[in-house]
């Protein structure tokens, strides 16, 4: 990243220049993503009625299987709970102004780590749950510290070595889940399941995991606004230049926010492999990191947006199954609806139509290849 | 890398494979030829990716261009019945995607690497909701062998007795070298990536020409996609351009930007996954399967961790013009 570029991480998105907009006009920066993702709606909505069905009807199954019952509500908080954390994962280094598009292998390790703590040990409870948790935050954390190293003090860009990541983890963990770690005595490549004492459980009505989440989003939120490192996060992210000659150790604060960073979506690859899948398998986990990357810009890279972001891809992902059961239409199509949903709110094309008259300010991340 | 460093490295890999040649011609020559047809999608995605950064846009969605592109190309084949019009409606669809990369990142001042990571998820989501099964190509893509060049030993067999789509990355790797280096077009696309203040000032349109560029380019994204569904692998799988568009990007680093570099760096590439193939199929090292997998990835991260800081991209890569 070039030093003499300010401002390279405008967490502005397309919202209205702040300095030109009085407290009123604040209103349609919330109104940005729920427009875009009525819209995509829209054209998701044409795209299934080309498949001879009626739109309401998809669009009424979908939500009505997810919505509709305290099963489908569960369902959705569990599916919620890794997407909320791999939308933070994402968002903190955006904070930082880095891109990390590597949620996904942060999270397939920390998963594959968390199923090794949990099957391998016989502990209480109180110990074993979080040993679990904690083990597949350090896997995520040091898978995302590499790219993190890479780019404090080798300049390589983070997107794509966490890209290359991603690959590496695909490949890793399918060997462990085949080899090294494999049930034994079983045809299928797949660790045994973990023990009783490492299960996240249901605490009343709610999944732990999904509880847990929703604290770390919470702290994450009051983390970035109100402490030192936090502080730091954002400056180097906005200004690398500026924090250099404010006395931050802009390395050191790269290398940690990737960490953090890999942490987070380790934890949404462990908290799915304690609360929901009880064991790990190389096929479960797809997409999740990758949605994370969706949630964190119709977020705008705010911490509490992530749980309203999160439960909306989560109700989509939880109601795709039974769309294609009922209708026909292939549960894809939440992955057209969701890439809809990205372009309308970076793209300056709704925000045109919603701020019209006034200047955008639009979303920046990175700015070359980091030289 | 240094071309010191660039040229002993080419020394001693002809220097082995001569003496492997010597050893066993038919294997020598099968790995070279696998290494050939493994390289062919880098090397055009990563003339896509050095004619983009030339010209000052970062492309980050190569890999959805080329999904979109196989995905266009396959199905186009499969229903109109003939290969050529699956080609072109490859080729279509690339620049379509160009076109809308460039429609982003230039006409739109977007940030440029989401413009690109929005083509990858959209392609990704576009092409599986689309995707059916049951369909088949009208043919396989012919061979075609260079009469009196294809005689040549060891050369000849692996460079010169190959399909369209091989002989078209290579001509296009030296075809975009000579109009980069030698033509006005190549002076002017260098001046808007490096300086564009001063490219705006002696008259050159900047965003016109990134537009062009941008969306030429996506044509060649659309035939690396055309080789892989229509004559590399035959047929369209959800996701099946497993992340060449990325590598294709570490290969335009490694070759310092200039369309010959990428060309060595694709022929480098191709060739350690060529050998480790071979390896492992003659189970000279019981290495597991998923690591030979990770290989290209691993060597990627490796590479650019070695030559980062020694190349510098073009200067004004990755940041939207704005006139003063």
């Amino acid at each position: 990243m070039s030093t003499t570029d300010p401002a390279q991480t405008d967490l502005g998105f397309t919202d209205p220049d702040p300095r030109r907009s009085g407290p009123l006009e604040r209103i349609p920066s919330i109104a940005l993503p729920i427009v875009s993702v009525l819209l995509a709606f829209a054209v998701g909505g044409i795209l299934i009625a080309f498949q001879g069905v009626n739109p309401l009807r998809a669009y009424g199954v979908l939500f009505g299987t997810a919505l509709g019952s305290v099963d489908g509500l569960e369902r959705v908080m569990e599916k919620s709970t890794p997407l909320i954390l791999t939308g933070l994962a994402v968002t903190i280094g955006l904070r930082a102004g880095l891109f990390n598009i590597g949620a996904q292998g942060q999270l397939l390790v920390g998963a594959v780590g968390a199923a090794w703590a949990g099957y391998s040990f016989t502990l209480p409870a109180i110990i074993h749950l979080p040993f679990a948790i904690v083990f597949g935050m350090m896997c995520g954390a040091a898978w995302g510290a590499i790219a993190g190293a890479l780019r404090a003090y080798r300049s390589v860009s983070e997107v794509i070595t966490t890209i290359m990541l991603n690959s590496i983890a695909i490949a890793l963990v399918d060997y462990l889940a085949s080899r090294p770690f494999k049930e034994p005595d079983q045809p299928l490549s797949r660790t045994p399941p973990i023990a009783e004492s490492a299960a996240l459980p249901y605490l009343g009505p709610f999944p732990s995991g999904f509880l847990l989440a929703i604290l770390v989003a919470v702290f994450f939120g009051w983390f970035l606004i109100r402490t030192t490192e936090g502080f730091r996060f954002n400056t180097v992210g906005m200004n690398p230049s500026a924090a250099r000659y404010a006395g931050i150790p802009v390395k050191g604060t790269i290398l940690l926010a990737m960490g953090v960073s890999g942490a987070l979506a380790g934890m949404g690859g462990a908290v799915e492999t304690l609360g929901i899948t009880g064991r790990f398998e190389p096929a479960f986990n797809a997409g999740l990191g990758f949605d994370g990357i969706t949630i964190a810009l119709l977020a705008r890279a705010n911490p509490l947006a992530t749980i309203p972001a999160a439960l909306l891809v989560g109700t989509l992902r939880s109601g795709a199954a039974s769309l294609q059961f009922q209708t026909g239409i292939e549960p894809q199509v939440v992955d057209v609806i969701l890439a809809i949903t990205l372009l309308f709110v970076a793209a300056p094309i709704v925000a045109r139509l919603l701020f019209r008259g006034r200047s955008i300010k639009q979303t920046r991340v990175t700015s070359g290849w980091g030289s | 890398m240094s071309p010191k460093w660039a040229y002993s490295l080419t020394v001693v890999i002809a220097t082995a494979i001569l003496i492997f040649f010597f050893i066993d011609e038919i294997r020598t020559v099968s790995v070279l030829s696998f290494s050939l047809r493994y390289a062919v999608p880098l090397i055009l995605a990563a003339m896509v990716g050095i004619m983009c950064e030339r010209s000052g846009v970062i492309n980050i969605g190569i890999e959805g261009q080329m999904l979109m592109s196989a995905f266009g190309g396959f199905f186009g084949a499969a229903i109109t019945g003939n290969l050529i019009a699956g080609t072109m409606i490859g080729v279509g669809t690339g620049l379509i995607m160009g076109a809308f990369l460039a429609t982003g990142a230039v006409t739109w001042k977007m940030d440029q690497i989401i413009a690109g990571t929005i083509i990858n998820i959209l392609a990704t989501g576009l092409t599986s909701f689309f995707y059916a099964q049951g369909f088949r190509l009208p043919g396989v893509t012919p061979t075609v062998r260079v009469p009196l060049l294809a005689e040549i030993p060891l050369i000849g067999p692996v460079f010169f007795n190959n399909g369209l789509f091989t002989y078209a990355a290579i001509i296009s790797a030296l075809l975009l070298w000579v109009l980069l280096f030698k033509t006005v077009w190549g002076l002017r696309t260098r001046s808007v990536g490096e300086k564009p203040s001063a490219a705006d000032t002696s008259g050159i349109g900047v965003e016109r020409l990134r537009f062009l560029n941008v969306t030429l380019a996506g044509g060649l994204a659309g035939l690396a996609g055309a080789y892989l569904s229509l004559e590399a692998a035959g047929t369209f799988e959800r996701g099946f351009t497993a992340g060449r568009g990325f590598t294709a990007l570490a290969i335009m680093i490694f070759g310092a930007w200039n369309p010959i570099g990428a060309l060595a760096a694709a022929l480098f590439f191709g060739l350690t996954q060529g050998v480790a193939s071979q390896l492992q199929a003659d189970e000279v090292v019981a290495i597991p399967p998923q690591f030979i997998n990770m290989l290209p990835y691993v060597m990627t991260i490796v590479l650019l961790a070695i030559v980062s800081g020694r190349i510098k991209p073009p200067a004004a890569v990755g940041k939207p013009y704005e006139k003063d």
